[in-house]
């Protein structure tokens, strides 16, 4: 197991690359904890796999440097970086047996056939699949199979990190769940270090210690569940994570007041911006409580979610999404008032008082 | 949902029944009538029974054509099929390289049988053949005309060279419906070249050249053009196959009696070989 480095890492697919727009992964630079479990969160095609590959060594970056516990292994092959990696399709030899298909990392490393009949047995045992050792991988379902991939990753007691691409795309959602429980599980037992790419943020935010929320070819931000919920540092990161995202809407400041339309806000304190930025409030609508007091809103609908009803309206002619719980009652001329501590303001999509890139892991 | 039966429907095969009732099974029908008759000419015709069918099982002649053409046959798969594994691996999988080797690669299927015969007949020629010339030049003694080596190697060389092609595309059409997360998953396991071939690749082409073996085995048993071309069977009756002998005897001697017989015989062996191909190939499918 190992701490992973990310020195300045770029990386661009064609050649010559000018323009930010031309790398898929523009500076990355991060160290990432020993036993670490962290997700990679993302849109499609915000460089998330381009980095996983980055790690693992089937891509080399066009700059900066990896380092594991300190040693460059930027110029490593895959094979001598001793990481596992687990992809979004299952891939299983499928003429060799369950049991074949786990020893194989083992015997292409000339363990001794002894270990490697004690580790195949002790995987067989934790992915649950000893009854079918002797089977064909061939005839498996999907999550048998992606069990035997995550297996050969496991199955080797020295890895240095196990990379998931994705891992659960092709697995029934009832399947989902318990694979994913079952991988939490292994986690905390074997204590590897583990970076989960994925798109899906419930499986990010049940998953990972930090998730790392990728944008644009960068990390926008790392942070726990929790600190991506209430201080998003990015606006992207205010409406990918939440169901509804966040409220993001352009204001003016007038002091420590921000301006929106005719209503103003008061705000805890006054933010740092220039002449000519970009000026946005971000506010969730778990921080939006509706009533008779505050600011007037026209509401659109109301749709029930069981526990919690999600209002949309029209506030200052810009929708806005509120959360409230069931067993609140919608006045006939609603107001709302936001909740001072889920009001942020952002500076060009930056949330003023940050740099604009990610902070330390 | 309702089954519906309505067996008017088998009147849309009428059409194409009656075609492969003119172009195959009428045909064969007239063979089987040959081979249990003697006829003397004048469309006069008097039962013979299984005399023909135990003539030829007889006859030295058709065995060493048969154990010819299976020769030519083995030959021609052990050369054929790895060549073919061979040069599909190291054809481009993208880029302008992909395009050109295709083109390339199927340039030998387009050209006919016969003009591939002509045009190694030619070659393979000492006096105005470029490589029979070349060989000459170079001092080595080669002539397809004279020596009954020299002529198979030229016939399983042009054999080679036009149907090699065939095992290519198939294999690498199976190639590279295999997706990349098994050779990066590869890589990560560290797997050997030969693991990945063995591993990977094998298995993926598997069905790909069972139907190449197949063809390939049909083909080289069945062949007659290319070499009737090239050395006419000869020299002496070296090169000449069942086909070859099949046409000397049905058309050159006018022996229809037998040449029926034997046709049918062959017919027999193809499938009969064809089916143990398949059977031996797709049984470890089953092995689960």
């Amino acid at each position: 197991m190992a701490r992973i480095t990310l020195d300045h890492i770029r990386h661009a697919y064609g050649p010559n690359p000018q323009a930010d727009t031309d790398y898929a992964l523009r500076e990355v630079h991060h160290e990432w904890k020993d036993g670490g479990a962290y997700a990679l969160l993302g849109p499609s095609g915000c460089g998330k796999t381009t980095l996983l590959n980055i790690i693992s060594g089937l891509l080399q970056p066009s700059h900066g440097r990896i380092l594991f516990d300190g040693k460059d292994v930027t110029d490593l092959s895959t094979q001598a970086r001793n990481i596992a990696q687990v992809f979004q399709f299952p891939v299983v030899y499928d003429t060799m047996s369950v049991y074949d298909n786990l020893a194989f990392p083992l015997r292409n490393r000339g363990v001794a056939e002894a270990d490697v009949d004690r580790r195949v047995k002790e995987m067989l045992e934790i992915i649950d699949l000893s009854d079918r050792a002797k089977r064909k991988a061939q005839g498996l379902t999907a999550d048998q199979k992606q069990k035997i991939s995550l297996g050969r990753g496991l199955v080797r007691n020295d890895v240095n990190a196990i990379l998931f691409d994705e891992p659960l795309t092709v697995i029934d959602p009832h399947m989902k769940w318990v694979l994913r429980s079952q991988l939490k599980r292994l986690h905390k037992q074997l204590g590897f270090t583990m970076v989960y790419v994925t798109h899906d943020q419930t499986e990010a935010l049940t998953f990972a210690d930090k998730v790392v929320v990728m944008y644009e070819g960068q990390i926008v931000q790392i942070g726990t569940p929790a600190e991506l919920f209430e201080k998003p540092r990015h606006t992207f990161v205010g409406y990918f994570i939440g169901s509804p995202g966040m409220n993001v809407m352009p204001v003016s400041l007038d002091g420590a007041r921000a301006v929106v339309g005719s209503q103003d806000i008061a705000l805890a304190e006054a933010p740092k911006s220039v002449a000519g930025d970009r000026l946005q409030l971000g506010i969730r609508p778990e921080f939006i409580r509706i009533g008779r007091e505050g600011m007037p809103v026209r509401i659109d609908r109301v749709e029930d979610i069981g526990r919690r009803k999600i209002v949309r309206a029209d506030f200052e002619g810009r929708p806005i999404a509120i959360v409230a719980s069931e067993d609140v009652e919608i006045p006939a001329e609603p107001k709302i008032a936001f909740d001072p501590a889920g009001v942020h303001i952002y500076v060009n999509s930056w949330l003023a008082g940050s740099p604009a890139t990610a902070g330390e892991a | 949902m309702e089954k519906t039966w309505n067996n008017k429907a088998w009147f849309l095969v009428l059409p194409v029944l009656l075609l492969v009732a003119f172009s195959a099974v009428i045909p064969l029908m007239t063979v089987v009538n040959y081979s249990v008759q003697d006829t003397f000419g004048n469309n006069e015709f008097f039962w013979a029974g299984t005399d023909w069918f135990t003539e030829i099982l007889h006859s030295d002649r058709f065995w060493a054509a048969l154990q010819r053409n299976l020769l030519f046959s083995f030959i021609i798969l052990a050369l054929e099929i790895p060549l073919g594994i061979f040069i599909a691996l190291n054809m481009p999988k993208k880029g302008l390289g992909v395009p050109v080797c295709l083109v390339l690669m199927s340039l030998p299927l387009l050209i006919p049988w016969n003009v591939v015969g002509t045009i190694w007949q030619v070659f393979g020629r000492v006096d105005i053949g470029l490589l029979g010339h070349t060989l000459e030049a170079l001092g080595l003694d080669y002539n397809y005309v004279r020596d009954p080596l020299d002529a198979w190697i030229t016939v399983i060389v042009m054999d080679v060279w036009h149907w090699t092609s065939l095992v290519v595309l198939l294999c690498y059409a199976g190639l590279v419906s295999i997706p990349d997360a098994y050779y990066q998953a590869a890589k990560i396991d560290g797997a050997s070249r030969w693991a990945v071939f063995r591993y990977i690749q094998l298995p993926k082409m598997k069905r790909v050249l069972l139907i190449a073996v197949l063809l390939r085995f049909m083909d080289s048993f069945m062949i007659y053009t290319e070499p009737f071309v090239v050395t006419g069977g000869g020299p002496g009756n070296s090169t000449t196959f069942l086909s070859i002998d099949l046409v000397k005897m049905a058309v050159g001697q006018f022996d229809l009696g037998p040449a029926a017989a034997m046709s049918i015989i062959y017919f027999l062996i193809i499938l009969l070989m064809s089916w143990i191909f398949y059977t031996v190939m797709t049984s470890s499918d089953a092995d689960n």
